[in-house]
């Protein structure tokens, strides 16, 4: 690779773009969990992830180790999730996808805003893993975070890769997603699978939150956008799809860094916005999945 | 019996999911003031064609021919303006709205007013209505559901919901109806009585074309039956020959024969 | 109610022509009782009300433009939009923009406002609604946010983050409505056709294809009904109402900033279809109400309203399936189910 200060710039765009890809790639992930499950949009996915952040925050600034702190948010998030899933999913009668997308915009903005009322407004954050080391390869300025949030992103997938091949949870998590009526009918309990599917998805998010955060600060209203790009990644990728998550995060990812770094920082967050309309447009089954016809 | 047109033709239909072939080289016909019913074991792809048939899946080879014309890259609701009707295994009413709207949502094919003149309630929209909602009660006596016209069809039970659904179906004034399972999970009386129903509709000039397990019911009314055993055709012909054909019986066998 | 004829006649057999008048009764009660609201809501300016509550008033009719515009496309279609608050904002900025910068006649504002967020629906409805599934929220939030930060950006038109001052009050010649009190009649008015028109709606053949494709767009099919064109007509008059509340808005406060059109607005706005009681007419009127009044009410707790609305929406969708405009209903069968 050429050290020229172009080759330089490339680099580092590309790694700071797989990391972006990387968090967009959770949080996909995150979406499709449930997705597949419900048939709902999660519309608290954005705001788990801010949790993640926040709570690791507020943990640091109580002098918890920086590893720590990121543990406790996912644990916690983790347990939001499963709450949130107990106490509103599932007692629902018609748990239909409307009602639940509703649920979820409804548990939000509760989520939203008790973030604001027991954290403040003031944006939060601390240092990476690393501190804030910087790595200099090939005249490339990359931070050290963005190869954790690469590394653990991956590991991530490689777990939920194995859980969802391997395990017997994992399997009928699967089973239930193709076919409710005939995994319930070999006796997978149908509700627990949901449950799960809001852990795993919180997990993801807390996961995203923790490990973004001293990278970008994070703030109790930044839920919204980010959840919405997460969602965007999905769609790319081919909502419902595990893989997909992965691929639709990374070009998600690269396209939004490589657009503000050649064109304009402005247009960032216009991306996701313009990727989603054009999927919906011409492929809406994304990338890697395949449309669901809906069988009567 | 003369020979009377083709109303319904399908040609080499086929239709696949993935790795499963659920629906192979299909082909017969349905003539017009028939009453034609389809039967075979479970699995055998009944749904599914009726599913292609009304457009909610696309066939991945093959013709589908109302009157003639090609219908099988219509969306499905192009085919209903064609005067095609249909109801559906897993009961599909409208739970949130009345009876009588469900019935009223039927004659949609058959009117006209957009929204336009609904929003200026204009004399034409008026008349419009009066003439879909006079039409669907007259409809829902037939049915003998006059009485729970107002009440939300939530309400209604098992065997009215699928008399609700054939009066839904009916209200377009079709001339092709697809009856999914119409006598599944009724009592031998309803059955009966859906069977007499069916009868006295292909008598005003109705096509039938029915899907049905309940062997009695299909013997009784059919002109003509059609048997599919994984996704193929294996007979054809007057109820009577097809009961006795080996083909059908060895394609039963183990089966449940409640004939 | 009397007797149903007999079950065996043909089609063109006896009718049951009592229950038909009385059906038919019933269907005009809805429009006179909707006239007869809005004529008592007339002379609220006349009545020597400050011009406070006055423009709470005009608040009140606006807000419910938004309500019930969102409540038919979410309640009776079963779209879910997030961008509400977008078109509105459209509508605002473009009325605005009209007088304050292009100099033209301030009336022009409100065609204008429902032209400019009705395009705006086609170009985000046809690519978002052609599929199954609730992408229209996802689509409808992103677009929001476009629209916040282009309100915020674009500083020349919109004023940005100060907001789009020296807009033109509308007038009649010399006699300007720049008062509460005068500029109440327009809003009254303009608040009563949009109901009207939405009652309309409803009650027609199109109300009821659309009720249809919200509960089963496959069995909507099969009876001819084009999913996709009725989602998109819905999604377009409904963005043109929010976009006529902009101009409205613009007008009587002379002022547009771009923290009301956020998607945390458009993400409140539906809550308060949920709340009011999505699916049901009289829900709108309930969820404006609380989307006025509730701000004046918790002044102390303003920080605290966000959670009161959010835990509100879900109490609410979780046991009050009709919004608090079904609570009789709700109450009525819980009472059914314990009680007997």
């Amino acid at each position: 690779m050429s050290a020229g200060s172009a080759g330089a710039t490339a680099l580092q765009l590309l790694f700071a773009g797989v990391g972006n890809g990387a968090i967009y790639a959770l949080i996909a992930l995150g979406f499709n969990v449930i997705f597949k499950s419900t048939g709902a949009l999660n519309f608290a996915q954005g705001e788990w992830v801010m949790l993640g952040g926040m709570i690791a925050a507020a943990a640091i600034a109580s002098h918890a180790a920086i590893w720590a702190g990121c543990l406790v948010a996912v644990v916690t998030v983790a347990a939001v999730g499963l709450l949130s899933e107990r106490l509103i999913v599932a007692p629902l009668k018609r748990p239909t996808p409307m009602l639940i997308t509703l649920l979820s915009i409804g548990l939000a903005i509760s989520t939203k805003s008790v973030v604001m009322l027991v954290l403040g407004k003031d944006p939060a954050g601390y240092p990476g893993f690393s501190g804030d080391a910087v790595l200099n390869v090939f005249g490339a300025r990359i931070p050290a975070q963005t190869l954790w949030i690469i590394g653990i992103t991956l590991a991530f997938i490689v777990i939920a890769h194995v859980f969802f091949e391997r395990t017997i949870l994992g399997k009928s998590l699967r089973a239930v997603a193709a076919d409710r009526d005939a995994a319930s009918l070999v006796g997978i309990n149908v509700q627990h699978s949901v449950m799960w599917s809001f852990v795993i998805g919180a997990l993801a998010g807390g996961v995203a939150g923790a490990i973004i955060t001293p990278q970008t600060f994070t703030s109790y209203d930044q839920g919204g956008l980010i959840g919405f790009k997460g969602f965007s990644a999905a769609m790319l990728g081919g909502i419902g799809s595990l893989y997909g998550a992965l691929v639709g995060g990374l070009v998600l990812g690269l396209l939004e860094t490589f657009a503000a770094g050649y064109v304009s920082s402005h247009f960032k967050d216009a991306v996701a916005f313009i990727v989603l309309l054009i999927i919906l447009f011409a492929l809406p089954s994304g990338l890697l999945g395949r449309s669901e016809a809906e069988r009567v | 019996m003369s020979e009377s047109a083709t109303l319904l033709d399908v040609r080499g239909l086929a239709c696949r999911f993935g790795g499963l072939q659920a629906i192979a080289d299909l082909d017969f016909g349905v003539r017009e003031g028939e009453i034609k019913a389809i039967i075979g074991p479970n699995g055998a792809g009944k749904t599914t064609l009726f599913n292609m048939i009304s457009g909610v899946i696309a066939p991945s080879a093959g013709q589908i021919l109302l009157s003639g014309e090609s219908i099988d890259r219509l969306p499905s609701f192009q085919r209903a303006g064609l005067g095609l009707s249909r109801t559906f295994q897993n009961l599909q009413i409208f739970k949130d709205m009345t009876v009588l709207e469900n019935v009223m949502v039927g004659r949609h094919a058959r009117s006209h007013c957009g929204t336009l003149q609904a929003v200026l309630r204009t004399s034409r929209s008026v008349s419009e209505e009066r003439e879909i909602r006079d039409r669907s009660i007259e409809l829902l006596a037939r049915l003998g559901l006059s009485e729970r016209a107002d009440e939300p069809a939530s309400s209604l039970s098992f065997g009215e919901s699928k008399l609700l659904e054939i009066a839904r179906a009916l209200a377009a004034s079709p001339r092709l109806l697809l009856l999914d399972e119409p006598a599944a999970g009724v009592s031998h009386n309803a059955a009966l009585r859906v069977g007499e129903l069916i009868r006295e509709l292909n008598r005003e000039g109705l096509t039938v074309l029915l899907v049905e397990h309940n062997m009695g019911l299909v013997m009784d009314i059919s002109h003509s039956v059609l048997v599919l055993d994984h996704g193929r055709k294996i007979a054809e012909g007057p109820p009577v020959a097809v009961r006795n054909d080996p083909a059908v019986l060895a394609a039963y066998l183990g089966e449940d024969d409640d004939a | 109610m009397g007797k149903p004829s007999d079950a065996i006649d043909p089609i063109s057999g006896p009718v049951n022509t009592a229950a038909r008048d009385e059906r038919r009764r019933a269907l005009m009660g809805g429009r006179s009782l909707l006239l007869l609201i809005w004529l008592a809501l007339l002379p609220v300016p006349l009545l020597g009300f400050n011009d406070y509550v006055v423009s709470l008033g005009t608040s009140f009719l606006i807000n419910l433009i938004l309500i019930a515009s969102l409540n038919v496309l979410i309640g009776y279609c079963g779209q879910i939009s997030l961008g509400h608050a977008g078109f509105y904002g459209l509508g605002a900025y473009s009325a605005g923009i009209l007088s304050a910068k292009l100099g033209l006649n301030p009336w022009l504002g409100l065609p204008v406002a429902c032209l400019v967020s009705a395009s705006a629906a086609v170009v985000i409805g046809i690519p978002a609604l052609r599929i199954k599934g609730h992408y229209l929220a996802m689509a409808t939030l992103g677009f929001n946010a476009i629209l916040a930060v282009l309100f915020d950006q674009l500083v020349p038109w919109t004023g940005g983050p100060n907001g789009l001052l020296g807009v033109k009050p509308l007038a009649f010649g010399s006699f300007a409505l720049s008062s509460q009190a005068r500029i109440f009649p327009l809003v009254w008015l303009c608040s009563g056709l949009v109901m009207l028109t939405l009652l309309n709606l409803i009650q027609s053949r199109v109300g009821r294809a659309i009720r249809a494709i919200a509960t089963s767009e496959i069995a909507a099919g099969a009876l001819g009904i084009d999913a996709f064109r009725y989602k998109l007509i819905v999604f377009v008059l409904t963005a043109a109402m929010a976009g006529l509340a902009g101009s409205l808005y613009v007008e009587s406060n002379l002022y547009a900033s771009p923290e009301s059109f956020g998607f945390s607005s458009s993400i409140l706005l539906v809550a308060m279809v949920a709340l009011g009681g999505w699916g049901r007419y009289s829900g709108a009127f309930l969820g404006a109400l609380i989307y006025t009044g509730a701000p004046q009410l918790l002044l102390t707790f303003q920080d605290a309203q966000l959670l009161i609305f959010g835990a509100g929406m879900i109490a609410v969708l979780l046991f009050f399936p009709g919004g608090l405009a079904g609570a009789g209903d709700s109450i009525a069968r819980l009472r059914q189910r314990y009680w007997s």
